[in-house]
């Protein structure tokens, strides 16, 4: 397995995609700063740009991967190693090439000009999107024998939990606006990893304040031990079950 | 040595093995012969446990080969379009190999001097022409002296010179006792490399004796015009059985 490991990253962190997504997730943390000295305005803007890119790029990354080390997954299938091994050394390979961009790219300009616990968290959210999206990936990659329609898929896993998702709530929200909603839209919430990281990283900043009576709510629910024991616990769930099926499908399929 | 048992696969609604029963004794050689599709390069991926048989079993030197790896190191697959990772390069593919199977200390490097592989270890495997990417997997089917020797094509894209001294090892191995399977579309290779004639069509082995006893029932004494014999034998009954589903 850490043989494996070993040549999975060897290949992936060579490959000139790690550099540039290295320096491009550098460059915009380095010219957010730039332009603010507040820290909690900072992390509120590397947020807005981060839950949209870091879960584009692991999904279409992640996706063309797989498709790219196709050779090298079937070179491996026919050596005396483990079926399980062989998919879990891709998918570790490409969730530490993805986290460590994170990582460094938005890690040195945070140790260079200062951090607070919202961009600590922020680091942590961006790791865990990764991992959810490059778990979705990888079980659209297993599940279909086209990479075009496997990154169609991906894309719109993408835009399902990016954009159509918060309109639903949106429209579900101001549809029943006459009921107490703050436990549905915590249920709504907790169905969507990209929405959970998000709100994580609000209750971090002193805006909650400014989202009304859910805001103190949410507040007072992520603030609570209890509360932050089942927010870190779906977000595992949705960074296990995706890679999970995608690993059960990979073990039955032909190559 | 390699026992297929009644084997079942579909792909979709296509089913291209069928009841596929087959023995592999150790110290022949086997020529698998049959029309595109017929599910030559299914069975060899059934063997490598690359495609996962619908139903029925295959055993390699007696052990079931479902859920299981281990027995994949008694196997050399040399496969019909070699596949490499792009970045590495060749010397790395070659450590990486030997380090997937730390048990075995001794190489065979035969193919690898003769190839002269050595001098272009440092070539990535992308920008490496057809012809030297099958020499690169016909060193690595042979580079742990398997047991059993699965080569898909072994001879296709490869210059004469290269060709021959393929030919030459295949035979040394041959009288080395060890089993190989050979599958080609040129019969000439097939005639000197193999001693046993296995012919699919359609998913179901039509015909699977030695190449003798072949050239014996078809009455031919060379092996093209027995084998072309064979074909026209296995298009007569395809015909004759769609016949008598219409009627």
């Amino acid at each position: 397995m850490l043989k494996l490991l070993k040549y999975a990253l060897y290949d992936i962190l060579k490959s000139r995609f790690a550099l540039i997504y290295t320096v491009f997730l550098a460059l915009v943390a380095i010219s957010i700063y730039q332009v603010s000295d507040d820290l909690s305005k900072v992390s509120l803007s590397l947020m807005n740009i981060m839950i949209m890119i870091v879960p584009l790029i692991s999904a279409v990354f992640a996706t063309t991967h797989f498709y790219n080390n196709l050779e090298f997954i079937e070179l491996m299938l026919a050596q005396p190693v483990k079926r399980s091994q062989v998919f879990l050394s891709q998918l570790f390979a490409v969730i530490i090439m993805l986290s460590l961009s994170i990582l460094i790219g938005f890690g040195l300009p945070m140790m260079l000009w200062g951090a607070d616990s919202s961009l600590i968290t922020l680091l942590a959210v961006g790791i865990i999107l990764s991992a959810v999206f490059t778990g979705f990936a990888f079980l659209a990659s297993v599940m279909t024998r086209d990479k075009a329609k496997a990154i169609g898929i991906s894309l719109g896993l993408w835009i399902y939990f990016s954009l159509v998702y918060d309109g639903f709530v949106l429209y579900f929200i101001y549809s029943f606006a006459d009921y107490p909603l703050e436990k549905a839209t915590l249920a709504l919430v907790m169905l969507n990893p990209v929405d959970l990281g998000r709100i994580l990283m609000l209750m971090q900043l002193d805006i909650s304040a400014l989202m009304g009576y859910t805001g103190a709510f949410f507040q007072k629910f992520f603030s609570s031990s209890m509360g932050l024991l089942i927010a870190g616990g779906t977000l595992m769930v949705w960074m296990l079950f995706p890679n999970f099926f995608a690993l059960r499908v990979f073990r039955k399929r032909d190559f | 040595m390699i026992t297929v048992n009644s084997i079942f696969k579909k792909f979709g609604k296509l089913e291209v093995l069928k009841d596929f029963t087959l023995n592999f004794e150790r110290g022949n050689s086997y020529a698998i012969m049959g029309p595109n599709g017929s599910g030559k390069t299914t069975l060899i991926k059934s063997i490598l446990g690359m495609v996962l048989p619908d139903k029925g079993e295959i055993l390699v030197k007696g052990l079931s080969i479902k859920g299981s790896n281990d027995y994949r190191k008694y196997l050399g697959y040399m496969p019909q379009i070699g596949r490499y990772p792009q970045n590495m390069k060749i010397g790395q593919l070659f450590s990486m190999m030997k380090d997937m199977r730390p048990e075995i200390k001794t190489y065979d490097l035969d193919l690898v001097e003769a190839y002269e592989l050595d001098k272009i270890k440092d070539k990535s495997l992308g920008t490496l022409s057809g012809g030297t990417v099958q020499k690169v997997s016909a060193a690595l089917a042979f580079l742990f002296n398997p047991e059993i020797l699965i080569l898909d094509e072994p001879t296709a894209g490869l210059d004469p010179i290269a060709v021959e001294i393929l030919k030459s090892k295949i035979k040394n191995e041959r009288e080395a006792g060890k089993l190989i399977l050979v599958t080609s579309h040129i019969l000439s290779d097939l005639e000197e490399l193999t001693n046993h004639a296995i012919y699919i069509f359609e998913g179901e082995v039509f015909f699977n004796d030695s190449i003798e006893s072949l050239k014996e029932i078809t009455s031919e004494e060379k092996f093209s015009p027995a084998i072309a014999k064979l074909m026209q034998w296995s298009l007569k009954k395809k015909s004759t059985t769609k016949a008598m589903t219409y009627a």
